[in-house]
């Protein structure tokens, strides 16, 4: 059934393409699909995983590559901190199930992020665990770099004390 | 075994879903004749027994239903008042039930935001950092088991004191949760949860839990 959800992925990528004339739009829209998926997969990844809270901003990012990309697309991306601050981390990923059919961005296309929506999902999922993120892609196999890369930036944690658990 | 209730609270501190899995009735019905030797006093909308226990009946029981037709608050099923009816020697003899009042859905919503409050009291309290809140409430009557996600959503189980297993009960509600409300895509997140299928299996795991459950004697 990866193969059945993949393809419902190009799918969809494709009928936004032909809804919507900019690439901006089609990203944002594929941001948000994501992020509505995210608000609800968290809740059925810390179920399942029964993970326990994560102590740090790199405990986060491993959690994310290594628990939550093997669980749900079977890969594993490689994390690297990128600041000197600890905040800003990213995801190699070697392999994505999302593009196996997928040869190259069609001319027109040419600033279209194929799999905004996990960039989304990711930021979704984090906002339910009370850390605001920016997530985006700093690189892409499809647009002819060598690796897809995704960056998370873990912004502020939101200073909500009627929620905080500590 | 039993399993008494099952309350979800959402990060708002608002109820968003709750099952009554097993309630013990300890209704009592009795036929009296004049002068009635209890003594009933009006509270919140219903009538109580106020002193004159005996019989099963306590103090604390309210009137239920009286000759057969259940009460409505203070007021008989044809309007009447009920003090007034039972000081009247000519409805006499009468056959009232006593027993312990239902809470009221309102009741409900009002005690889960109650134990919202105090959960945030209790991790407050910590002496440690990273505390979980309450995980346990227990009195000699039911232990409430409350487990809260990382996200925010509150799952709280009362259950017979005696009753083992409530803590991988409350882990499967969760997946129960996160499978048949969140995966429903005309389900809005932190709102009542109205869904069969999320009913339907939760029913199930408190059966495969009171089965399952605990060792003392069956009840």
């Amino acid at each position: 059934s990866r193969e059945l959800f993949v393809l419902t992925y190009g799918a969809l990528v494709a009928q936004l393409c032909k809804d919507y004339e900019k690439d901006e739009d089609v990203n944002t829209c594929l941001d948000r699909m994501g992020y509505a998926i995210g608000i609800r997969l968290i809740d059925d990844f810390l179920a399942r995983s029964s993970v326990k809270r994560c102590r740090s901003y790199s405990e986060t990012a491993d959690m994310i590559a290594q628990v939550a990309f093997k669980m749900y697309l079977g890969v594993t991306p490689s994390v690297s901190c990128s600041s000197a601050a600890g905040n800003e981390f990213s995801l190699i990923l070697d392999k994505n199930p999302l593009v196996d059919f997928v040869e190259e961005l069609p001319a027109e296309r040419a600033s279209l992020c194929y799999c905004n929506l996990l960039c989304g999902v990711i930021r979704g999922a984090l906002e339910m665990v009370h850390l605001a993120a920016e997530v985006t892609f700093l690189q892409d196999r499809l647009k002819g770099d060598a690796v897809t890369e995704i960056g998370i930036t873990f912004l502020r944690k939101a200073e909500d004390r009627k929620h905080r658990r500590n | 075994m039993a399993i008494f209730s099952v309350y979800v609270v959402n990060k708002a501190g608002g109820l968003i879903y709750q099952l009554d899995h097993y309630m013990p009735r300890s209704d009592t019905e009795k036929t009296f004749s004049y002068p009635l030797d209890l003594v009933l006093r009006p509270r919140d909308e219903r009538v109580v027994v106020a002193f004159g226990q005996r019989d099963g009946i306590r103090v604390g029981h309210a009137v239920l239903a009286i000759n057969g037709a259940e009460v409505n608050g203070r007021f008989t099923a044809d309007g009447k008042d009920v003090l007034e009816f039972l000081s009247n020697p000519a409805n006499y003899p009468v056959s009232i039930r006593f027993g312990r009042h239902r809470l009221s859905s309102n009741e409900k919503l009002m005690l889960a935001s109650m134990f919202h409050s105090l959960f945030a009291i209790g991790s407050q309290l910590s002496p440690e950092v990273g505390s979980s809140g309450i995980e346990m409430l227990e009195t000699d009557t039911f232990k409430l088991h409350c487990f809260q996600t990382l996200t925010g959503i509150k799952f709280v189980v009362l259950a017979d004191p005696r009753q083992a297993g409530i803590d991988a009960l409350l882990r499967k509600i969760y997946e129960i949760y996160s499978d048949f409300a969140l995966k429903n895509p005309f389900y809005s997140l932190e709102m009542p949860i109205r869904c069969e299928l999320f009913d339907q299996n939760l029913k199930l795991a408190l059966e495969v839990a009171e089965k399952a459950g605990s060792f003392g004697p069956g009840s």
